[in-house]
């Protein structure tokens, strides 16, 4: 379980109290906002298009119960009585007000939480598999190096005016959530020789330049992560662009430069960094090991479970959507989705996150997880403990039986909250999870991953969407834009743009031609959307979105 | 919704900001700034909305951001002309926050007279 150490505590107590001494200054005029706004955004704070913002670090989405009661008590006291989880595994809160921000940062400081890094041309968070530590298909847990490169990239002298923002992530499983093709820096734990070791990838990145990354290393050993990662980041600082903020991005770098170019480069500065390093990371490493040692699993009798699922249907459909398998026997990952059909995807009450809360502290080893699709793990859970998780859950209203379907959409919060979107993203999240759900659809369309991103920037992650859906300003008229294919999860593909864009009121109706054509064309149930877009090619479903005149 | 837009008689504007210690989101009005943005200034004017823009730079401890924006006369004052405008004055669709919560307050009051 993650448990942040003094030291830690100390210095986000500290940072706390400089923000304190900087709104105060902001506040009395002897800052002004030129001054002042890098300093905010340093501690998460951004101002959005009604009011402020405050994003606070969630590091590779992990979270105690503790903590989580703790952004409960600040969603009552300083917001509207619920947070946002983004696709970066954080949490937003979109109403405070700037006099509030140092109390809400001085308590989060008391849980060892902050929102250190979570804007600016500085490493983010460093994000991971939901799973990670519990997945049946992992096989080395990747926490311990998320924190090593946490702890590593916090508050690091030299990568505190980047380029550009830079994220990494990090994976230990088979089968990669964490989407390392699509960081700047992504890592895949895998052994060779009986070595344990990283495959490197680079140059990643959405956007308005999507680009998958490249493999930079094909196998690092693991104690020389972070000189490699240092060799990689300084080479970056060092030949960024910074002439222009749309091409300042690692992924351009490397594509401009070209991979080889840039390989040589980091290779040289990883000589030289390598001897920097004496052995405090290894050292650290071996602590972080034992905080992220697994809990004390236990062996029990599962009949309970196999009765309830034998006897009550509705639980029977959420088991088979929202679990995932876990690496002990008896054991499984509950998936609690903020994809209510209707709501907002991703927001969170603070009675639900009191719920998650005691949760975790009753059945699930007081682990928690927010995953990069806007949605709540709890890691383990044994599974004659699930029909009480679903009791709990269901009277909360978050046993949404979703998980991996049509209405588990990921939508960034779009023009409905910030200042760069150029149409809004959540009403139409909402009205396709409502619009399926209706047409009683959405259990025959199965497995499908729908996701919005309302300007370019693509926080949605359009583009990996099986289903990408783009909202623009066209002519000062929301337009939407639809790509189709991509994958963020087995093969990584950037989907491609289907056509014209769709005004506002059409998207729901196109997106129904489209999937009534995949029902029409899949070989059987079992054929997702995205293996019959694989299989057939964009042609039907490009006919479907864009039907012929019946009179031409 | 460009920071360089210029009034003229025929494409009035109005001056919007964020409150400095609170964030919301106010317009120039009479006597200084209003969350209710049917209050709004509508300048027609070059040069008395870039006087007015300098003064409300100067305010930088009331305000941030400050920015000239299209409007056009409504009945009852100034209304947006671009969508981003007409959500910033109402707030978000998915819940009933921001501005469109003041405006309900100032009605229910309103009928209570």
């Amino acid at each position: 379980m993650f448990d942040v150490r003094p030291v830690d505590t100390d210095y986000v107590r500290h940072r706390a109290a400089q923000f304190r001494a900087q709104v105060e200054r902001r506040l009395d005029g002897s800052l002004t906002e030129d001054e002042f706004r890098p300093l905010r955004l340093m501690n998460g704070v951004y101002l959005q298009l009604h009011a402020y913002m405050l994003r606070i670090a969630i590091p590779y989405g992990t979270i105690s119960p503790d903590q989580m009661r703790m952004l409960a008590h600040l969603a009552e006291t300083y917001d509207k009585g619920y947070g946002h989880w983004t696709t970066r595994q954080n949490i937003q809160f979109n109403w405070p007000k700037l006099v509030d921000i140092p109390d809400m940062l001085d308590k989060l400081a008391s849980v060892g939480m902050h929102a250190i890094q979570t804007s600016g041309n500085t490493i983010r968070n460093v994000t991971t598999d939901a799973f990670a530590g519990a997945a049946a298909d992992e096989w080395m847990d990747p926490r311990p190096y998320a924190e090593l490169l946490r702890s590593w990239s916090t508050d690091h002298a030299e990568f505190q005016f980047l380029p550009r923002k830079f994220k990494i992530a990090i994976t230990g499983a088979a089968r990669d959530r964490a989407l390392v093709a699509a960081h700047d820096i992504g890592l895949r734990l895998i052994q060779r020789d009986g070595q344990t070791g990283f495959e490197v990838w680079v140059g990643g990145g959405l956007g308005r330049t999507p680009m998958l990354g490249k493999v930079i290393r094909d196998f690092l050993p693991e104690g020389d992560l972070l000189a490699y990662i240092e060799a990689i980041i300084s080479t970056y600082n060092l030949s960024g662009r910074r002439d222009n903020k749309y091409k300042a991005r690692i992924k351009i770098t490397v594509h401009e430069r070209g991979l080889d170019v840039f390989k040589a480069e980091v290779e040289e500065e990883f000589q030289n960094r390598r001897r920097d390093f004496h052995g405090a990371d290894r050292e650290a490493l071996a602590i972080f090991r034992d905080r992220f040692a697994a809990p004390a699993f236990r062996n029990g009798p599962t009949d309970g479970y196999e009765a309830e699922r034998a006897k009550n249907g509705a639980f029977r459909s959420w088991t088979d959507t929202n679990l995932h398998a876990h690496k002990v026997d008896g054991y499984a990952s509950v998936i609690v989705t903020f994809k209510t059909h209707g709501e907002t995807p991703g927001d969170a009450s603070a009675e639900q996150m009191r719920l998650l809360a005691e949760l975790a502290e009753q059945y699930g080893h007081a682990d928690l997880r927010i995953s990069h699709d806007q949605n709540v793990v709890l890691p383990h859970v044994h599974k004659s403990d699930l029909p009480a998780v679903y009791a709990a859950l269901q009277k909360a209203g978050l046993a949404t039986a979703n998980a991996g379907l049509t209405s588990d959409i990921i939508a960034c919060p779009g023009m409905d909250y910030c200042t760069l979107a150029t149409a809004r993203s959540i009403p139409i999240a909402q009205e396709i999870a409502t619009h399926f759900k209706d047409a009683g659809l959405e259990d025959e369309i199965g497995k499908l991953n729908i996701r919005i991103s309302g300007c370019i920037n693509a926080c949605g992650h359009h583009h990996l969407g099986h289903i990408g859906i783009l909202g623009l300003d066209r002519a000062g008229v929301e337009n939407y834009q639809i790509t189709l294919g991509g994958d963020g999860y087995d093969i990584p593909a950037i989907g491609e743009r289907a056509g014209a864009g769709f005004p506002y009121d059409q998207v729901v109706p196109a997106i129904d031609r489209l999937l009534r054509a995949y029902l029409e064309v899949r070989q059987d149930a079992s054929e997702r959307f995205i293996d019959a877009y694989r299989r057939l090619g964009p042609a039907p479903f490009k006919a479907a979105l864009y039907p012929e005149p019946a009179d031409a | 919704m460009s920071k360089a837009f210029v009034p003229t008689a025929a494409k009035p504007g109005v001056i919007t900001a964020n409150d400095l210690r609170e964030g919301h989101n106010v317009w120039m009005c009479e006597d200084g700034w209003t969350a209710d943005p049917a209050q709004a200034i509508l300048f027609e004017d070059e040069a008395i909305a870039d006087l007015a823009l300098l003064k409300a730079v100067g305010q930088s401890n009331i305000v941030v951001g400050p920015y000239l924006v299209e409007a056009r006369r409504g009945p009852n004052g100034p209304e947006p002309t671009h969508f981003r405008e007409a959500f910033r004055q109402r707030g978000p669709s998915n819940y009933f926050h921001g501005i469109q919560t003041l405006k309900q307050a100032k009605q229910s009051e309103a009928s209570n007279v």
